[in-house]
């Protein structure tokens, strides 16, 4: 869908911000640029919408070269969305969102109808529409920025490290929308960012920049954090890869067997199965209950924290089917690894 | 010294001083008028100019040069100056006046246009503006709160150096000082003053009012 052919971006000042870049980013996929700052990522978003423009190379969308294209044209037709949201402090946030729709030359009804529609699509409230973007939380702010992206239902979305001026609760949550809306909508998506938890869980690739603007590395999540091409990506990536790797194997396929009974500890259920906590003569330790779609990190987690070293498997209703050891969850973090290492 | 307030009040109150060609409501009208226009003329100046060098980022240093040349410049020579080139007109008075006026609204506007967010006009061109819909849509309406400021400062400043409109013998609140001085009427030099003073004050809450209640919904 973008195609980076040999692209060069010199600023006038002489530094190199992007290097002899190749790269392709596939339709309906997550693509995340990852480095430290100056190595060239947002530089290379900004060439897609024409924001920079390429020294020398070319730069595909759906196969036209950007650089023949109206830049204006160009940018109306590919959602963009920043860090700061960028949000117009003179207008309430219903025309906010009806930006590119009305510079479309949409009628005023017809962009603030689909403002209002796209207001539900992120999650806010209708109500919200009305307010101007002060009266908002950061949090707030980010979607709205997200559904003015939205609204013109580009093919192409870029986003500049656009969760990274908020909380870790919210940047959390502002996550998993932007991973459920990609679920529905399926779009091609240009992701900037410098944390590399949040590049593993949002990307379908991840590329990874090092100072200068030279890309060391592009692949998968899973594939990137087995095999680090060098040092500079392993060390990027951190000491825990390890574990991320687990992040994004889940637990389907640990085995269960049924609850221990005559131990010192008990798993209590409530009257519906569901699991309440650990019991001893003398204590209670609460249970989080995991599902077949939850991580090997999260089992891996739990297990650690339970005083029985089983963790407690549940039905997508909350009901209890069965436990898993230490140990099983071990081997099979074990085989993850080994798979991930060989996968070609 | 209370006799002289006493007669200053008895002044400003006796209903003869208000009417008539040289009475204190023509006078004020002649003041405003002159005011306005300069103004005016200003700002179809300096509105454009400041929001140019402001879009662009270029030439800023030039015109902010001229402008403190503009406001160095003694008001009552560049009078005589553009009399003794001109003849007896207004015009030494407008030239003077616009003068005045110019640096206050060019310095403001641009200050205005700069103080805008970076991201915003970033993300303004980032959703496919052009050059032309980024500044009427989002710097100028941004900039609006400043740039009228300066237009505040620029009115109060030319509506209390009006009175140099009666130093070439034309009309203004002006008329009763430098009248005052030529009879030493020393009451009707006060008058004329606080007649002055008192109407720049009275349009400088106005406007600043005014401006509170258009940007009510801004933040800081």
């Amino acid at each position: 869908m973008i195609q980076f052919d040999a692209v060069h971006k010199r600023f006038p000042n002489g530094t190199t911000a992007v290097h002899d870049l190749t790269l392709d980013m596939p339709e309906g996929g997550v693509t995340v640029l990852v480095g430290s700052s100056g190595c060239g990522k947002t530089t290379t978003l900004r060439m897609i919408n024409r924001m920079v423009e390429p020294t020398s190379g070319t730069i595909r969308v759906g196969g036209k070269d950007v650089t023949r294209q109206d830049a204006a044209e160009l940018r109306r037709s590919i959602g963009y969305v920043i860090q700061q949201s960028g949000l117009f402090p003179h207008r309430t946030v219903l025309d906010n969102i009806a930006t590119v729709p009305l510079l479309l030359g949409h009628g005023r009804r017809k962009a603030r109808a689909r403002a209002a529609e796209l207001l539900e699509t992120v999650g806010l409230a209708a109500d919200a529409g009305k307010r101007y973007p002060h009266q908002l939380s950061g949090g707030q702010q980010q979607r709205v920025g997200v559904a003015r992206a939205l609204a013109a239902d580009p093919p192409v979305l870029l986003m500049d490290e656009p969760f990274g001026a908020v909380d870790p609760v919210v940047r959390t949550q502002l996550q998993d929308e932007l991973l459920r809306l990609q679920k529905e909508l399926n779009k091609t998506i240009v992701f900037v960012t410098h944390d590399v938890d949040e590049a593993v869980r949002l990307g379908d690739q991840i590329a990874i920049f090092r100072t200068g603007g030279h890309l060391v590395q592009c692949a998968t999540p899973s594939e990137l954090l087995a095999r680090p091409a060098d040092d500079f990506v392993a060390d990027f990536l951190g000491a825990e890869r390890g574990l991320k790797l687990l992040s994004l194997k889940t637990l389907a396929e640990v085995p269960q067997g049924p609850a221990p009974e005559g131990g010192a500890w008990t798993l209590v259920l409530d009257e519906a199965d569901k699991p309440v906590h650990w019991a001893s003569q003398d204590a209670e330790i609460p249970v989080r209950p995991l599902k077949n779609e939850d991580s090997l990190l999260a089992a891996l987690n739990e297990s650690v924290a339970s005083p029985t070293g089983l963790i407690a498997r549940v039905d997508a209703a909350g009901v209890l089917t069965g436990v898993s050891s230490r140990d099983d969850i071990h081997t099979h973090a074990g085989q993850a690894h080994t798979e991930a290492r060989v996968a070609v | 010294m209370y006799e002289l307030f006493k007669n200053l009040g008895s002044w400003l109150t006796s209903g003869a001083q208000w009417s008539g060609s040289d009475g204190i409501a023509h006078r004020l009208a002649e003041h405003l008028q002159y005011s306005l226009l300069a103004t005016l003329i200003a700002m179809a100046i300096g509105l454009p100019l400041g929001l140019l060098i402001g879009h662009t980022g270029k030439g800023a240093f030039l015109a902010i040069n001229l402008a403190s040349f503009g406001r160095a410049l003694p008001t009552v020579g560049l009078v005589v100056l553009v009399f003794l080139a001109s003849g007896l007109s207004m015009t030494p008075v407008y030239v003077s006046l616009v003068a005045l006026a110019v640096p206050a609204i060019v310095t403001n506007t641009y200050a205005g246009m700069t103080a805008v967010d970076p991201d915003v006009k970033d993300a303004a061109r980032g959703q496919g503006m052009r050059g032309h819909q980024v500044l009427f849509q989002v710097e100028l309406p941004l900039a609006l709160p400043l740039i009228m400021t300066g237009l505040r400062l620029a009115l109060i400043q030319v509506v209390a150096t009006a009175t140099i409109a009666a130093y070439v013998s034309f009309g203004g609140l002006g008329r009763y000082v430098f009248d005052g001085l030529a009879q030493r009427d020393l009451v009707q030099v006060l008058g004329g003053a606080v007649l002055v003073a008192a109407v720049a004050v009275v349009l400088d809450l106005a406007l600043s009012g005014l401006q509170r209640f258009l940007f009510r919904h801004r933040t800081a």
